[in-house]
């Protein structure tokens, strides 16, 4: 930990911690902020990071801990108290408005007004003074926001902070929507603002990135802060790398199971392609194989898994499983078939939450128990009841609604839909997130137990901890790219953020 | 494992749906828990329309609580209870369907021109029946195509169809009213069974259909599962869009069954005939507890919220209060009823 004493202190934060319910986000997270400094946060996904900053901009309160700001302590109860200190936020999923012009984005919220009526020439011309500071005096303030492209509603929602005098502006990953030309453009801007003393805090994944224009790095680990203020350039990668994930790997992985050599190929894609997203890809599964798919928010992974499933209609490439090809862009033909997805958001995209256990159990195959439409809910019942002992969900009530159960019960209910409705593939996005860690090795032992029974799997988890300790084979991906494939046992996570951040600096 | 932390991978960006306690079912009082599950929602009705008789009884005496005049308010709920319960399909549906008002109007234009008449007197009345419900079917088959392949929202959809219907039943019936040459036709629909109605006997055959249909079958359960969470149910291997037609197939065909009504009822076709339907079909199918944003109804609770406005009409026509005061009564009603659902709808939310 490194003090620096000599400089003033702008922002600091000490011994933050706020919980969701029975979730603890952050733990005790301190950091420290210079004026004209370029401050890095580095975490992993689920480290705390979306916290930490929605907390300094006023959305989350810490429910413990200090806030000192400019040497003075302050509570930042709300978004516009944010604002008024000085503190602006710059989100991954930019907060501006499409249909409103540049200049009416910059002053959204405190509009440039003479008695009640909006002063739009006023507002136009120091619209264009904040645009030219930020290098962008050719963008028309009275352009549409939704026709800029996504670099260039970056430069307005900068504006915007200026335009509210920000001393200090939070970038959540700011790089993750441009290109390399892009970037460059807004690390120069990033160095004008440094220059007159604003200071940002910058959030990114990319290493090379964080080596180019960060002074100092606050690593976060599980809500923790495990590394304060340490200086960029004399902090080895290794190091940093080893700050971020250097958990103790507990024994939770079951024991893999060799795959019989003559096990038949169930899934094989090939050229899967959607546009934009990702490029090419190729996968085979065979029966009994659990393959991991390793990558970054963003890289593609999800919607990779998306579009073998035909959630999402793939541009070109073909889905065959055990031969057979699979209709593109069909979810009912994937299911026909023997696929089954248990999905990324599993309230949202996977749950009746008002709805019974049972008939969430059997949502892909409550036909199979009808006659002539009729349903048989009693047999339904029986076959959820079947799923619930083996996979010893709790509450075993298979009349309780689903939204009433806990993370790792909720992902029980999906593995337990595609169980009563018999899959030969299972591709599984994210099937531990928001679970806790025992019913996470019990997860962890179904899966596999199902891979032992020959279903062909597929996982795909931004823990890459996860991928590496669950998978027989892991697929690195970034980019929407498949940057190598190998078995798991010969590749370390380490590796694995190694290749992902040097592909997708691109 | 101590030392494994508790913290979930995800990014808790919102709280509530990160949550990842076992809600405790004790922490609710006995009293919310009744009052919350679907026996208790439709309590409330009861009691809702019980207070009604009681105002009934009390204002206006015999005049109100005579058999015939009981018979007066469930025939005059009968039209609006059958198109109610499509409505509360399409609904639970996650959708809405404005048209039907106008669709019944069409549909009674339609059965009514003078080849059809001719057609059904060659032949048989029941032809009028099939036209008619055929009209309306067609017309929620068009809407469900629009909605579900044509992305477009079902407000718009089905206001569009509002208009253009009863554009087109205009150009069929020249704005002029059209007889029912067939007196088959008034008699069937004139006639009682049991010393009840047929229309009443209409509204209790597609009441209880529809209750079959929605508790009972595979087409009930895709459309608790769509409008519950659409995703889920497409991720799940559910034909989402091609329900989706048939659920507004199924409003259409129930506002072609009370077109065939309002002729019984009227004895003539006119463009004019469901103006305005659709506010108190829509109405009556969320105060009877359906949850405007899907995936939650009940047939039962329909054929109340029905049965509620039909004898709050009746209690104010009895004590000749004017219509003006019973109409701010219904908003009024509506209100209460959707504020209800939220805080239900709040508390459930997890």
């Amino acid at each position: 930990m490194i003090k620096v004493d000599h400089e003033p202190i702008l922002l600091d934060v000490r011994g933050a911690t706020k919980r969701f319910g029975a979730v603890r986000a952050l733990k005790g997270v301190d950091i420290s902020i210079a004026p004209g400094e370029v401050h890095v946060i580095l975490g992993q996904n689920g480290a705390g990071k979306s916290t930490l900053i929605k907390m300094l901009a006023g959305v989350h309160t810490p429910d413990e801990g200090t806030i000192t700001w400019n040497g003075n302590a302050v509570t930042i109860s709300n978004p516009v108290a944010a604002l008024e200190l000085g503190i602006a936020t710059m989100y991954q999923e930019l907060d501006v408005v499409d249909g409103l012009t540049i200049a009416e984005n910059i002053y959204l919220g405190h509009e440039m007004a003479t008695g009640g009526f909006s002063n739009q020439s006023r507002a136009n011309k120091s619209a264009t003074e904040l645009l030219n500071r930020l290098g962008h005096g050719s963008l028309s303030p009275t352009r549409e926001v939704g026709s800029l492209s996504p670099a260039n509603k970056q430069i307005v929602s900068m504006a915007r902070a200026l335009s509210r005098n920000a001393q200090l502006i939070v970038m959540d990953e700011p790089s993750a929507v441009l290109d390399s030309e892009e970037v460059k453009n807004l690390f120069r801007v990033v160095n004008e603002l440094t220059a007159a003393g604003v200071a940002v805090v910058y959030i990114s994944h990319r290493l090379e990135e964080i080596r180019e224009i960060g002074d100092r790095i606050t690593v976060i680990k599980d809500g923790r802060t495990t590394a304060n203020g340490l200086p960029v350039a004399d902090t080895s990668t290794n190091e940093l790398i080893r700050l971020m994930t250097g958990r103790d790997i507990d024994n939770v992985f079951p024991a893999r199971v060799p795959i019989p050599a003559d096990a038949p190929v169930v899934l094989a894609v090939e050229n899967l392609t959607l546009r934009g997203v990702f490029d090419r890809v190729d996968l085979s599964v065979r029966a009994g194989e659990i393959v991991g798919l390793a990558g970054l928010v963003g890289s593609g992974r999800s919607e990779i898994l998306e579009a073998i499933y035909g959630a999402r209609k793939p541009s070109t490439g073909t889905v065959t499983i055990s031969g057979k090809p699979v209709v593109r862009g069909s979810v009912a033909d994937a299911v026909k078939h023997g696929m089954g997805l248990s999905p990324e958001e599993r309230k949202s995209q996977g749950l009746l939450l008002d709805q019974p256990i049972f008939t969430n159990v059997t949502l892909s195959s409550f036909d199979r128990f009808a006659r002539f439409g009729f349903l048989n809910e009693n047999a339904e019942r029986a076959a959820a009841r079947e799923q619930i002992e083996a996979l010893e969900l709790r509450p075993a009530d298979s009349d309780n609604p689903a939204g009433s159960l806990s993370g790792g019960n909720q992902q029980k209910i999906l593995l337990a839909r595609w169980l009563v409705h018999g899959t030969t593939v299972l591709l599984l996005d994210e099937p531990t997130r928001g679970v806790d860690a025992g019913a996470r090795a019990e997860i962890y032992a179904l899966i596999r137990r199902l891979a032992a029974a020959g279903t062909a799997i597929v996982v795909v988890s931004s823990e890459i901890e996860e991928v590496l300790g669950l998978a027989d084979r892991v697929l690195v991906i970034a980019d929407g790219h498949l940057l190598t494939t190998t078995e798991a046992t010969k590749i370390s996570e380490h590796d694995v953020l190694d290749l992902v951040m040097k592909g997708s600096a691109a | 494992m101590s030392e494994q932390p508790t913290v979930p991978s995800a990014e808790p960006t919102s709280p509530a749906t990160e949550s990842n306690e076992v809600v405790a079912p004790s922490s609710r009082s006995w009293l919310s828990r009744v009052l919350s599950s679907s026996a208790g929602r439709n309590l409330g009705l009861v009691i809702a329309l019980l207070v009604l008789f009681a105002i009934g009884a009390l204002t206006a005496g015999e005049r109100f609580t005579n058999f015939d005049n009981i018979l007066t308010i469930v025939r005059f709920a009968s039209i609006i209870g059958v198109l109610s319960i499509g409505m509360t399909f399409v609904i639970i549906g996650g959708g809405i369907d404005l048209s039907v008002g106008s669709v019944m109007g069409l549909a009674s234009v339609i059965s009514t021109l003078t080849v059809i008449q001719s057609l059904a007197e060659q032949t048989s009345w029941i032809v009028m029946v099939v036209v008619a419900i055929g009209v309306g079917t067609l017309a929620g088959i068009i809407n469900g195509i629009v909605i579900s392949y044509g992305n477009v929202v079902a407000f718009m959809a089905t206001l569009s169809m509002l208009v253009a219907a009863r554009g087109l039943a205009e150009i069929f019936s020249n704005r002029s009213t059209q007889i029912v040459r067939s007196q088959d036709f008034i008699e069937a629909f004139r006639a009682d069974f049991l010393s009840v109605p047929v229309l009443i006997w209409i509204f209790i055959v597609v009441a209880a259909l529809g209750w079959v249909l929605l508790n009972r079958t595979t087409f009930g359960r895709r459309t608790v599962a769509i409008g519950g969470n659409r995703e889920a149910a497409r991720l799940a291997g559910i034909k989402v869009k091609r329900h989706t037609v048939y659920l507004y197939a199924l409003s259409g065909l129930t506002a072609g069954i009370a077109g065939v009504m309002m002729l019984g009822r009227t004895t003539a076709g006119t463009s004019t005939h469901g103006t305005l339907y659709e506010l108190d079909v829509i109405a009556a199918v969320v105060v009877g507890g359906t949850l405007l944003i899907g995936g939650r109804g009940t047939i039962v609770g329909t054929v109340f919220g029905v049965l509620i406005f039909a004898t709050l009409t009746n209690v104010f026509t009895q004590n000749n209060l004017n219509t003006s005061v019973q109409d701010v009564t219904k908003g009024v009603i509506i209100v209460l009823a959707v504020l209800l659902q939220q805080r239900f709808a709040a508390r459930n939310k997890r």
